[in-house]
Order: structure tokens, then sequence, then C-alpha cells
């Protein structure tokens, strides 16, 4: 009982702190005063004990270490499946939705399993991934990159999409269509900024992006820069907003049309 | 007996209780104002909190056992892998000592922040490569319980770099190299630049290679300070002061071939500390030249170089001071978001700063005409009669444009072969560098730092190995240089 609330008090929240659109476990806790007070005793503690300070380090650093451990690749599926099976399975993996070439969308029930059905579609590629509120970070990418097919990809919502992630893109230049970073709190102009790879892309969701220092004008830079593409800024979209789970109950359109 | 003990009881009870509200009262009244005045002090001090940054000018300790000399990137990244990579925690005592903690001259913050992997020597797209993933990484590895996470600003949009024609072989050799060592760079022909950077003017490229990952630029005050935060949370001692003396006892030896050598060893650093003719000896095991463009005037101060020419002894470390502009213009028409750091064959370079049409650059000036480094001061018609003509040929929407701003800063250059120069001097023994990068050395730092802790600490190098980076070359006259595509 005492530990997780405890492990929650011990480290500030690297990623998500200040930012809108994740829920995190810290708005469920108990009043603001009664955190603040249990963090500046550890915090007294920690100065005066070596040991609790290595602690809160260790923790510190393990909140970054789960993280990395779902963007794990699955290796053996790769071998076994090919790329976009594999792929496939990640995201889900992820609590993401695929859809395979010509097929319906598969997502995962509200407890997180799915039907394995799909792993007989080694050879038909995945051409739509939504993976809006996935914990799907640079390394995770990896597993995206390899489906070369994809035509469309909606990240709304993911809080470890950053800069880095958008500069990794650049391999699905000839395939995709369609990308959504909506919601995303790390993303910036500085990553927008290398979307210019993506030549064939002809509609972009850039709306409520809070670490964008100048909406208006980014989008205005992004659309110059994308000439072919419908870029959705921030006032566009403003009225329409869907959070990630209602998304994910519509099994049809994962965005609004 | 039993009324009066109750009397006493009850008396005392009231009594009791009377003196503890009181007490209690007191204690309630003593904490606001203790809190109010820990509210004032917050609010006197700048930032609003307390700031370590401001907490530094105390005087150093009598003995660490490593000294570092310089507190800039490279100085703190050495701090840091020391820190990380000692065993058992806690086990070196380091201490960094830098003359100005506002760095108003240092390199690091007078850059403009690039990095790349577009090397055409392995162990700089080696140490690029360790460098960006550090950057990436920052938070695992800056981290500090309690404190907000880093922004370092990184602009992922990649080098640019253009070739004439004579320099097109070279250009595809050294993008082999790169490749190999695992950079994502492509070849562009003037065509496809046309086509993806229309604004840029082809005539005479014959070749370009473009990073598509890993490169751009990025704020270094932001590296700089995260490191510093990160380090002092590490126990890394801080002082300001500057070194001006290392007290050193030496030992004649005599080579194979029969040759005398003078093997040295500092036992202590004078710190003569800041706006005071006073100085504090500090007893040390090791020191670090991390001084930037003044390392060379350091590595003079434990006798390097004093010595007969043309041997070990009289090899002086070369690296000095070389002044270089940066300006700041601003071009309504010019090139859009997706320009990247942009270097012409002529070593003209351009990126954009900002969302405003701002951009920035510079050149390096030719050998005859380098300027006296002796100030910071900024030469506006070294902009108008040498970048400003390549930039306008360049990109023709710089014909107009306006600079708003500029500034100069210090090289850390070396006159060798521009190349970095890593781990122990060969005859006074406790001196490791960590200087002479020459333009590359902020991407470089967090790698470098690895690199010369592992020396210290192990001997060699682990990670990448530098070797080729020591001080030796200088005597046996082994030049690692890059490949320019001039
Ligand atoms: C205009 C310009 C652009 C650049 N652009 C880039 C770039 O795009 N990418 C890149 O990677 N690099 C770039 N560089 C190079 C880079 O800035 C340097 O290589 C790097 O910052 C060197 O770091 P440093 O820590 O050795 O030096 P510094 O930051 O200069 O630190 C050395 C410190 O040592 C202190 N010191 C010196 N002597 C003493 C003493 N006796 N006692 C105590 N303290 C002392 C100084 O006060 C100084 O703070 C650029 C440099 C310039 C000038």
């Amino acid at each position: 009982m005492a530990a997780p609330r405890a492990s929650l008090h011990l480290v500030a929240r690297v990623w998500n702190g200040g930012t809108r659109g994740i829920r995190g476990p810290s708005r469920v806790l108990a009043p603001e005063g009664n955190q603040k007070e249990g963090r500046s005793l550890l915090r007294f503690l920690a100065d005066r004990f070596h040991d609790v300070e290595v602690l809160r380090d260790y923790l510190l650093r393990k909140q970054v270490m789960k993280v990395n451990q779902k963007n794990r690749p699955f290796i053996y599926i790769k071998q076994r499946y090919g790329p976009y099976v594999a792929g496939a399975y990640f995201i889900l993996k992820q609590g993401g939705a695929v859809r395979f070439q010509g097929k319906e969308w598969i997502r995962p029930n509200q407890r997180g399993h799915f039907s394995l059905d799909f792993l007989k579609l080694q050879a038909v590629p995945v051409e739509a991934v939504d993976a809006s509120g996935c914990a799907i970070n640079y390394q995770g990418l990896d597993s995206l990159l390899a489906l070369k097919e994809l035509q469309s990809l909606w990240l709304q919502h993911c809080p470890h999409v950053d800069d880095w992630c958008l500069s990794r893109l650049h391999p699905l230049a000839s395939s995709l269509q369609e990308l959504s970073l909506a919601g995303c709190p790390r993303i910036s102009e500085r990553g927008l900024a290398c979307l210019h790879h993506l030549w064939n892309l002809r509609r972009l969701d850039i709306s409520d992006l809070p670490a964008v220092s100048n909406p208006g004008l980014t989008r205005i830079l992004v659309e110059e820069m994308l000439p072919n593409c419908e870029v959705l800024g921030a006032d566009w979209a403003q009225g329409l907003k869907l959070g990630p789970e209602e998304q994910s109950r519509d099994p049809a359109s994962p965005m609004p049309a | 007996m039993l009324r009066s003990a109750l009397l006493l009881g009850l008396g005392r009870g009231p009594l009791g209780r009377g003196l503890s509200t009181h007490r209690g009262g007191s204690t309630l009244d003593w904490e606001r104002k203790v809190s109010e005045i820990k509210k004032k002090i917050q609010s006197i001090l700048p930032g609003g909190a307390w700031d370590p940054l401001y907490n530094t000018s105390y005087l150093p300790p009598e003995h660490a056992d490593v000294v570092i000399v310089g507190g800039g990137v490279l100085g703190l990244s050495v701090a840091y892998w020391l820190k990380k990579l000692e065993k058992p925690r806690g086990a070196i005592r380091v201490l960094v000592v830098e003359r100005d903690h506002t760095y108003s001259r240092a390199s690091t913050v007078l850059s403009v922040g690039g990095i790349r992997q577009q090397f055409s020597v392995p162990e700089n797209v080696q140490l690029s490569l360790f460098s960006v993933d550090f950057l990436r990484n920052i938070n695992e590895y800056l981290a500090v319980v309690d404190d907000p996470p880093l922004d370092i600003q990184f602009n992922p949009s990649g080098y640019l770099l253009l070739a004439s024609e004579k320099g097109a072989a070279i250009m595809e050799n050294n993008v082999k190299v790169q490749r190999q060592e695992g950079a994502k760079v492509c070849l562009m022909s003037p065509e496809q630049l046309r086509n993806k950077f229309p604004w840029i003017n082809t005539e005479g490229v014959a070749l370009a290679s473009y990073g598509m990952e890993q490169e751009g630029w990025f704020d270094p005050w932001c590296l700089l300070q995260g490191l510093r935060r990160k380090v002092q949370s590490m126990g890394v001692l801080f002082c300001q002061g500057e070194v001006t003396r290392f007290v050193s006892s030496s030992h004649h030896m005599e080579t194979m071939s029969g040759e005398e050598v003078n093997l040295k060893r500092i036992h202590e650093v004078h710190v003569k500390i800041d706006q005071s003719l006073e100085y504090q000896p500090v007893e040390c095991a090791i020191v670090i030249n991390a001084a930037g463009a003044w390392s060379g005037q350091v590595a003079e101060l434990a006798g390097i170089g004093k010595g007969p020419p043309g041997t070990l002894q009289g090899t002086k470390l070369p690296v000095e001071l070389r002044k270089r502009y940066v300006y700041l213009w601003h071009c309504p028409q010019g090139p859009g978001l997706e320009t990247p750091f942009v270097i012409d064959p002529s070593g003209t370079y351009f990126r954009r700063e900002g969302l405003g049409q701002n951009y920035l650059g510079g050149c390096s000036p030719t050998e005859e005409e380098e300027p006296d480094p002796g100030n910071l001061e900024v030469d506006h018609d070294f902009f108008q009669d040498k970048v400003w003509p390549t930039l306008a040929q360049r990109v023709p929407a710089f014909e107009s444009l306006k600079v708003r701003s500029a500034w100069a800063g210090y090289y850390d250059y070396n006159t060798f072969d521009q190349n970095g120069v890593v781990g122990p001097h060969p005859l006074v023994l406790n001196m490791y560098f960590a200087t002479g990068f020459s333009g590359h050395g902020l991407q470089q730092a967090p790698a470098v730092g690895r690199a010369v802790a592992e020396m210290v600490l192990e001997g060699h190098f682990k990670t990448i190995n530098l070797s080729s980076f020591l001080f030796s070359r200088f005597y046996l006259g082994e030049k690692v240089q890059e490949r320019n595509i001039i």
C-alpha cells in the first residue's frame, strides 16, 4: 500500500512535470499541501542522509527505466513474423491501434488484451497506426519505422514523443500522408522544422502543443514549408479536440474527419 | 496529604497547561516570523530561490585529489565523469577552479552551439555521436532530484555541407567514414539540392552532404548550467579564482637512447582569489588543464615547452586564442523553417535563429588576417567585406539583410592540427589535457570528459580510443587533420 505512494512522493516526475493532457498519478493523490510536506521531509532527509539521497536518485532513474523497458523491440517476433507483425504487436502492446492494408482496425480491449489473429498477416503491410496516448519514445520508434508503407500515423498526447523523435521520421517520407501530433507536451517548433522531409504529407495536425512558443507563427511557417499539406493548427481544432480515450473507443476513425 | 497532593496536581495542571500553551503560542509565532524572514530572503535573492551559482566565492580547500583548471563545458564534463565513474562513491575530491563565474569570455557560452557528425577523422565522428546521445538523454545523465528537467533546446535541423568540384571526391570519402561510424548522412546532387532547398544558388556546388538525424544546434548555456547543477549535487567543489602557479618536483632521468629528460610532478596549485592579492595553495594529486583558449598559458605555468627546441621538453601546447566573429542578421525574405546549418565551400556558415527570419553566421579569417585577440571587439567591416558577399552569392535572398547584432568569442585554437588534445602529458606526469578543440569543443565535451576520466581512473581509454589525440603527437609530428572539402 504505502510503497507506491511513497515512491510517488520521492521523486518529482521527470517528463510529465507541468504538462497538460497527461493524467499523471499525482492528481489522484491527496491534497497538494500534504504532498509538499512529504517532499520537503524527504528533501530534509536526503540532505542529511546519503542513503536517502541514493534511494531517491535510484527511484528517479527507475521511472526512466520503466519507459525504456516499454519501448524495447520484440526481436523474436520480428525474426519470426517480419516487421509488419512485429510493429503491430508493439503498438498493440502499448495500447494503441493498427490497421493492416484493406483490413479493419485492431485495438486492444479495456484490459489490454487483443486477438493474435493478425500474426498471419505477415505479408500485409500496416497502413495506419494510432499510438495516441502511448508511452512510445525515441527508441520505440524503431518498430514504427520498419513499417515502410505506413500512410497514417496518430501520435496524439504522447508524453514521450519529442523533437528528437520527429527528426527520425524521415524514412517514412515516401509513404506517410497523414500525421497527427496534437497534444504532445514535448514537441516544439524545433522538432516541427524537420517535418519538411515528409514531402508526401497531405494532412498534419499540430494543434494544442504547449511547448511551441508561438503557435500561430509556427503554423504559418510549417504551412510554408509543406505547401502541399493541410496543416491543422491551434485555433482550428480548439472545439474539436477529443481526449485519447474517447478516440480509442471509436474504432472506425481515430480522428475527427 | 492527599488534599495537598491533589491541590498541587490541580495547581500544576493549569499552570503546566498555561505554560505549554504559552510556549506553543510562542513557537507558532516564532515559526511564522522565521517563515516570513525566509520569504523575504528568497524574494531578495536573484531568481527568487537559493541559487548555488552565487554561493561559490568561498576559499578553495587546502587539498583536493583532482584540480580542474577551467569551469567551461570541458572542465565540468571531466568533473562529471570523474564523479560518475569513481568507485566507491565519494572516493575522490574534485575541485573546479574557474576565474569568472559569469563566463563572460568563455568560449562555451559564446559559441553557436552546433553539433554534427560530418567530420573525416573517425574519432571525431565517434566523439560527436557519443555526445549527441548524451544530449538526447540529458535528463537521465544530469537529472537532479527536486530540480526541474533540462531543456537544451535542440534544433534537429542538420548540417548541410557544400563541396566544389575539387572537394567532391573528398566529401564522398568523408561521408563513407561517417556512415561507417553510424552517422545518418546523405549525399545530394545540385539538382536534388535545388529541389529540397530552392533558396540555394547551386553555382559552383558539385556535391552536398546533409545530416538527416542527430545534427543541429542547441543551447550551450543550458548544457553548462545542467552540468554545474549536477556536479555540484555530486559533491564537486567549486572556487572562484585564477590558477597562477604550479609547485612541482622534478626528477632527471635518462631514456634508453641516452637522452636526458626531466620528469615532473605537480604537488600544489596556487589559486589567486578573485579581486585580491591573496592566493591559496591547494595540494593535489592530479591537475586537469581544461582552460580552453588559455590552456596554452596554463601549460606554460607548469613548465611545458620550456626546454631546448626540438625536444619533448621544448614542445609547447600549441593552443592559442583566436578571435572569431558571429553576426546575427534579419532577412524578411530569407529561407524558412527547414533551413539547416549550412557550410559553404568557402567556409562561410549560417543557420536559422528562432522563428523570426533571423539568421546567424560568420566565417574564419585567413591566417594572414587573424585579428588581434587582445579584446573581444567586433569588426563590422569583416562582415561587409568577407562574410556578406559569399552569403549573398550562395543565398540570393541575403542580398538585402540587416545585421542586428554581433559578438566575438575565442576558439581554443590548436595551431598544429586543429584537433583536440586529450590525456596526460608525457613529462609533467600528473597534468591531463582536455582542450584544443578549435571550434568543435562544445559538441564533443560530453565524450571527451568521459575519455579523460577513464584515463585518470583506469589509465587507458575505454569507450572511445583517443590515442591519436595524445600530446606526444606534437613532438612526433603526427598530425590528425580533418580533410576539408573546400
Ligand atoms: C564563435 C564560436 C563558435 C563556436 N561554435 C561551436 C560550435 O558550433 N560547436 C562546437 O562544438 N563548438 C563551437 N565552438 C567551440 C567551443 O565553444 C569550444 O571548443 C568549447 O567551448 C571549449 O570549451 P572549454 O570548456 O575548453 O572552454 P571555455 O568555455 O572557454 O572554458 C575555459 C574556462 O577556463 C577558465 N580559465 C582559463 N584560464 C584559467 C586559469 N588560469 N584559472 C582559472 N580559470 C581559468 C576561463 O575563465 C574559462 O571559463 C565555438 C567557439 C566560438 C568562439
